[in-house]
Parts: C-alpha cells; sequence; structure tokens
C-alpha cells in the first residue's frame, strides 16, 4: 500500500482511541516486547500470498488469491459469507491443504506442519474464543510463551511471573486477573487474553479472526487501540464483519468474493469501488450518494 | 511497554465466583502441605497399616496399592491429559511377565527352565527371548522400559495420526485383547490362560515367609509414594499446564508452536511406565501373573478406579483405586456374584451424578463450609463442574 508511507518517529505514549487522522501513521518507535527469542526483536515482516488455492472436494473455497500485506500493517479482511476470509487464513496458518505459495519474511509457509509455521512467528485466533478455561489468566500466557522452552524448563514448575507474561498482561490490561481462571472472564477479556496469547509467543504475524464479534463499543475501542499498540511492531491482519470497526482501524482493507480478491486499497478506495458495493448492496451506487457497505 | 490498558468499565465484568478463582500458588504453603500428606500417608502405610492388619490382610493392601500405582498413571495420561486408556493391563502385564519371567528362571536355577515348560512344552532348551531375563540386571529395568518403549512407539504412530476421544480409547482396549489372545496362544513358552505361577523366591528370600511377604508390602509401599511424589512435580510443572491446555484444547495448543502429539506421547510413556512397575510389583505380591489378571476387565477396572476416585486429582486414583478393590474384596466374600453388578453401578452412578469423582465431593464440602450459598448452587450441573475444575487446581 503505497499510501501508508507516512511515518511518524518516535511517537509516544497511547494512540488515540479515535485515532481516525492517526491511523495511517505507523510508529518507528516501537518499544517492543522484551521478547526473549532475540531473532525477532527488529525484524517486521509482511505477509505475501501468491495465487493460493484451497478446494474440498472440488469445492473451491479460495481460488487464486493474491494479497501483500506490508510490513506493520493492519489489514481488514472483509467479504460475504463464503467469501474464503476463514479459509484463507486457515492455509496460511496450516490448517488446511492449499497450493500457491504463502511467504512470511523470507519463509515459505504452504507445506509446513502447523506447529511449525507457529514456530516461525504466525499467531492467530478464532472465531471462538479458544483459551484454555480451566487454566488461570498466568497459565494461558505463560503456555503460549513457552513453545520454544526446553523440556528440562517444562519438567520444572513455574515460578513467579516471566518477564514477557507481565508484559502482556500489562498491555491487554489483565493485571488484576492473573491469576482468574480464563473461562470466568468476560468476553472481551476473553479475546484480549487471546491476542495477549499471540503476543507472548512472539508472533510477527497476528491473523484475527473477528476479534470484536460481540464486544461491546468500550470493548471494541480498547481492542482497536490494542491492534494499534501491537501493530508498531509486528503485521495484523484482520477478519472482520464489524464495518465501523474497520473504518476506525484499518489501514488498509482487502475485499474477498467467491474465493477471489475483489477489491483491495485504503477504506476509501475499497467504499467507493463499485464491484464492492454490488456485492454488499446488490447494486452499484449511483455516485454522489454516500458509499458505504453495509454490515455484513 | 506502553499500556493500552483495555479495561473495561466493571460493570461488563460479571463478579467472578470466589470458589472458581484457582488457590494462588503460594510455592511455600502448598509445598509444605504436600510434605505434610507424604507424611501422613507413609506414617500410614509404613505405621498403623502393618500394626493393624493380620498378615493376610496386609498382603491383600499391597495387592491394592500395586493397582494404585496403575491408578497414578492412569491419572495422569486421562485425568490430566484426556487419554481414556482402557489398556493399561498390557503395560501391567509386560512389567508383571518381565518380573515372572526372571522370578521363574531364577526359582529353576542356572541352566533350568521353568517347570511350566517343561510340563507342556515341548521345548529341549529355553526359549531365545527368554533368556536375558535370567540377567536382574536386564529384567528388573525391562519391567518399566519394555512397557515405556511399547508405549512409546505404540503412542506416537497413534497420537501424531490424531487419534483421539473413543477411537483411542476402542483402540487401546483391543490392545489389551490382543495381549492376551497371544499370551494364551503361545502357552509353551507363556504358560498360557495359567500364565507364570507358583513363584516361590524373591531375589533370594522365600516368599511363603511372612516377613518376606512385608517386606515385599513396604517395597511397594514405598515405590507408591514415590510415584506419587513424581506425579505431583509432573502436574505441578509447567508441563502439566501444558498437558491440561492440550486435553481441554489441543488445536489451540498446536497453535501456539507446540506438538500435541510429543506432550500426550510423554503423559501416556509414563503412565506406561507406572502400569509396568506396578505389574512388576505385584508378582511377588500375589505370586502368579495371568492372562486374566491384563485383559480387558483389569484394564477397565483400572480405570473405575480412577474415575470414582476423581481422575484430575492427585490422590483421587489412588484412593479410588484402593477403595474400589477394597470393596470388591470385601463384598465378594459376603455376597459373592453380585460384585460385577455393583460395580458396574458404581462407575454409572459416578459418572452421571459425579463426573470430579469422589475427590469431588471433598471439594463441595469445603465450599460449603466457607459459603453456604455456594454449595447450594454446587449441587447444580454447573456448580458440579466449578468443583471439578476448582479441585483440578488443588491436586
Amino acid at each position: 500500500m503505497s499510501e501508508r508511507t507516512e511515518r511518524s518517529e518516535g511517537r509516544e505514549g497511547m494512540p488515540g482511541q479515535h485515532g481516525m487522522s492517526e491511523r495511517t501513521e505507523r510508529s518507528e518507535g516501537r518499544e517492543g516486547m522484551p521478547g526473549q527469542h532475540g531473532m525477532s526483536e527488529d525484524r517486521l515482516d509482511g505477509l505475501s500470498v501468491r495465487d493460493v488455492r484451497v478446494s474440498f472436494d472440488g469445492f473451491t473455497a479460495v481460488d487464486g488469491v493474491s494479497l501483500e500485506v506490508p510490513a506493520g500493517d493492519i489489514r481488514f479482511l472483509i467479504g460475504p459469507n463464503g467469501a474464503g476470509k476463514t479459509t484463507l487464513v486457515d492455509a496460511i496458518t496450516g490448517l488446511v491443504r492449499a497450493t500457491g505459495s504463502v511467504r512470511f519474511g523470507d519463509q515459505e509457509l504452504l507445506g509446513r506442519p502447523v506447529h511449525r509455521i507457529s514456530l516461525l512467528g504466525i499467531g492467530r485466533t478464532f472465531q471462538t474464543s479458544t483459551i484454555f478455561e480451566e487454566l488461570s489468566v498466568v497459565q494461558n500466557l505463560d503456555i503460549a510463551a513457552g513453545a520454544r522452552r526446553s523440556w528440562a524448563t517444562l519438567a520444572r514448575r513455574r515460578r513467579g511471573i516471566p518477564d514477557e507474561v507481565a508484559a502482556a498482561l500489562e498491555t491487554i490490561g489483565l493485571i488484576e486477573r492473573a491469576d482468574q481462571l480464563a473461562g470466568t472472564l468476560a468476553h472481551g477479556q476473553k479475546q484480549w487474553l487471546e491476542i495477549g496469547m499471540l503476543l507472548v509467543q512472539d508472533a510477527r504475524l497476528l491473523l484475527l479472526d473477528e476479534p470484536v464479534a460481540g464486544m461491546s463499543h468500550e470493548e471494541r475501542d480498547a481492542t482497536g487501540a490494542l491492534l494499534e499498540t501491537v501493530s508498531r511492531d509486528r503485521t495484523v491482519v484482520v477478519i472482520e464483519h464489524d464495518m465501523d470497526f474497520l473504518r476506525r482501524f484499518a489501514r488498509s482493507v482487502t475485499v474477498l468474493h467467491a474465493g477471489k480478491v475483489l477489491s483491495e486499497g485504503t477504506v476509501a478506495q475499497v467504499q467507493a469501488d463499485p464491484r464492492v458495493q454490488e456485492v454488499y448492496l446488490g447494486h452499484p451506487v449511483a455516485a454522489g450518494s454516500v458509499p458505504s457497505p453495509s454490515e455484513a | 511497554m506502553t499500556a493500552v490498558t483495555p479495561a473495561p468499565p466493571s460493570t461488563t465484568t460479571p463478579p467472578a465466583p470466589a470458589d472458581a478463582a484457582p488457590p494462588s500458588r503460594s510455592g511455600g504453603r502448598s509445598r509444605l502441605r504436600a510434605a505434610a500428606g507424604f507424611a501422613f500417608g507413609a506414617a500410614v502405610l509404613f505405621g498403623v497399616a502393618p500394626l493393624l492388619l493380620s498378615d493376610f490382610r496386609l498382603a491383600l493392601l499391597a495387592k491394592y496399592l500395586c493397582v494404585a500405582m496403575v491408578a497414578v498413571g492412569i491419572g495422569i495420561a486421562w485425568g490430566r491429559g484426556g487419554m481414556l486408556t482402557l489398556g493399561q493391563g498390557v503395560f501391567f502385564g509386560l512389567g508383571g511377565y518381565a518380573m515372572a519371567m526372571h522370578l521363574k528362571l531364577a526359582d529353576a536355577g542356572p541352566g533350568g527352565m521353568p517347570d511350566f515348560m517343561q510340563l507342556y512344552g515341548q521345548l529341549d532348551e529355553l526359549p531365545v527371548w527368554w533368556r536375558p531375563f535370567a540377567s536382574p540386571w536386564f529384567a528388573l529395568p525391562a519391567t518399566v522400559l519394555l512397557p515405556m518403549v511399547v508405549a512409546f512407539g505404540l503412542g506416537s504412530l497413534v497420537f501424531r495420526r490424531r487419534v483421539r476421544g473413543a477411537y483411542f480409547a476402542i483402540l487401546s482396549q483391543a490392545l489389551a485383547a490382543a495381549m492376551v489372545i497371544l499370551l494364551i496362544g503361545q502357552q509353551g513358552t507363556t504358560g498360557g490362560t495359567n500364565g507364570l505361577t507358583d513363584i516361590q523366591g524373591f531375589f533370594g528370600y522365600d516368599l511363603d515367609d511372612p516377613v518376606n511377604q512385608r517386606m515385599v508390602y513396604f517395597i511397594i509401599a514405598g515405590v507408591l509414594l514415590a510415584l506419587l511424589a513424581l506425579a505431583r512435580q509432573l502436574i505441578h510443572s509447567r508441563y502439566g499446564e501444558l498437558l491440561v491446555a492440550v486435553r481441554d484444547s489441543e488445536e489451540r495448543v498446536r497453535f501456539l508452536g507446540y506438538d500435541p502429539a510429543s506432550v500426550k506421547l510423554v503423559a501416556y510413556v509414563v503412565a506406561a511406565g507406572m502400569a509396568g512397575l506396578a505389574g512388576a510389583l505385584f508378582v511377588p505380591a500375589v505370586g502368579i501373573i495371568s492372562p486374566a489378571l491384563i485383559g480387558i476387565v483389569p484394564s477397565i477396572e483400572f480405570v473405575i478406579g480412577v474415575a470414582v476416585g476423581g481422575r484430575a486429582t492427585l490422590l483421587g486414583p489412588v484412593l479410588g483405586a484402593v477403595a474400589v478393590a477394597w470393596a470388591r474384596t470385601a463384598l465378594s466374600e459376603r455376597f459373592p456374584g453380585t460384585w460385577t453388578y455393583l460395580q458396574g453401578l458404581l462407575f454409572v452412578v459416578v459418572v452421571a451424578f459425579l463426573p470430579g469423582g469422589l475427590a469431588s465431593l471433598w471439594a463441595l464440602a469445603r465450599r460449603g463450609n466457607a459459603d453456604p450459598a455456594s454449595s447450594r448452587r454446587g449441587w447444580s450441573a454447573l456448580g458440579r463442574r466449578r468443583a471439578e475444575r476448582a479441585e483440578v487446581e488443588v491436586a
């Protein structure tokens, strides 16, 4: 996205909750997670999807999708039900078999098993929350942080709270609930915990499947601000149906329809695209009227 | 890092029920409590039981404690790892037969053949695969390592192919059936249906001597306590937390970069090793190992004890296994023939009304004291689940 070149150097403080005008900025002054794994500290990679196809028994769910998500972007994937959004994420994360090419940085992802892809720094959430409900918040985060741990570490008991877990707790605002069972969290908090798990997992590409579904307005605002924070040193891809949320927090948008890329660009560009209007509204909107895809 | 503090207004957060919060892991206190628990267990097993029980009852208790060792392993594999293994008899049998083979060879003396081979085997000499068991240096490690190797091989195949749930249970049960058929079919070298019987000595000690029987009991009690300590370490380690995570959401763990198959494999192999050790110690305690002791029915009975006691807890499986085995003896003595029905009934009742096992009663009672309101709620299905959860944390 060539539009997305403005950068603010060393931006301080938290991103405004209503930062419409700041949306296109990308902070270079990233504090970063105190990641213990070194390798990711300074690397900000983009996602490159080339001609990806996924078929189930003759039904082609993803039909030759190509898209580039530059490093540090917050890309929204939208499209009607059945457009192939989740399947595309499934393909990227190794959950379903796909042809084509998916590269993150200089690594090819397709063909690797799920947990290997995860170790390359790809993290995802699901439409339904998949935290470990019978473990506490800290335990959830600690497990997410531990995939690279040695067996010797695993055999020992956890003492205190590791630094990266503490940092993530602070980022997602769940410090006070650290010892609470994850299953007892409120809906929004569960989603934040999921995002927190991606942070401690040291994921550099976050694939979030409908992160704000079912959230209150306050929770959506907080989630958006959270996305802006984490995108400082990560690349974020969000599947979302909530158009209001998209307008406020998307840096770029890809519209999928029937397994293909229909349109791509900034929020304004996509909204103005007659093909998008046709898919969403059934007919192109006459020039001059407010271009606004309805809630899907 | 700059805090974004997406902390929502408190109104969006329902107050968490106090009982559901896990106890904070103040390491010192919980370790003190564990040490006290072990001391109590040791006092009962080494002091009270030998004083109060006759030699006959003590020998029975030794047998129950062997079953309890299997139960500790099942508690890890099933309670913590979600692998309902209906075939622990296989590993129990491998350990038992390895030990019995060594003891039979030791009874027969150097160069001798076990009595049963002379009786109905047309064998001129010892089969090749029997020979290494003449050495205690091979046979003793084999009682534990053999089951672990078999479990590793089987587990690698099964878990990588993502066989789980009922399919895994059926598979493990089929394995127990296969093992029994194999043993019976090879009568000439395995003793067939009779198994390996009439074991006289245990590393030079005469097993008919009550003093030596007592020694065997003490060994068994000591090993059980050691296995409990090992299980406790495993449960409280990071690995233990990970195992619960795999049990509850295997796919999610995969997306965190772990290979769930390896995580499950470790628990399965550990459980197999414990079952093998139990089988090995069962032989000197009872003096026999036979297909009837390791087949489908005993394998299921192992699991029933664990379910009754509370599978996700540390002590539940042990107490449940001993209680069920004890009840079996007591009731069979008084009402022969009814035990099978009672056992089935017990299992149904526990599964239907007390999924957390008897251990969850303990949690309920404790909560009831703390907060009467929550105890009423505790009898609802939801409360039961919570109690189970709380107990999972306590264990």
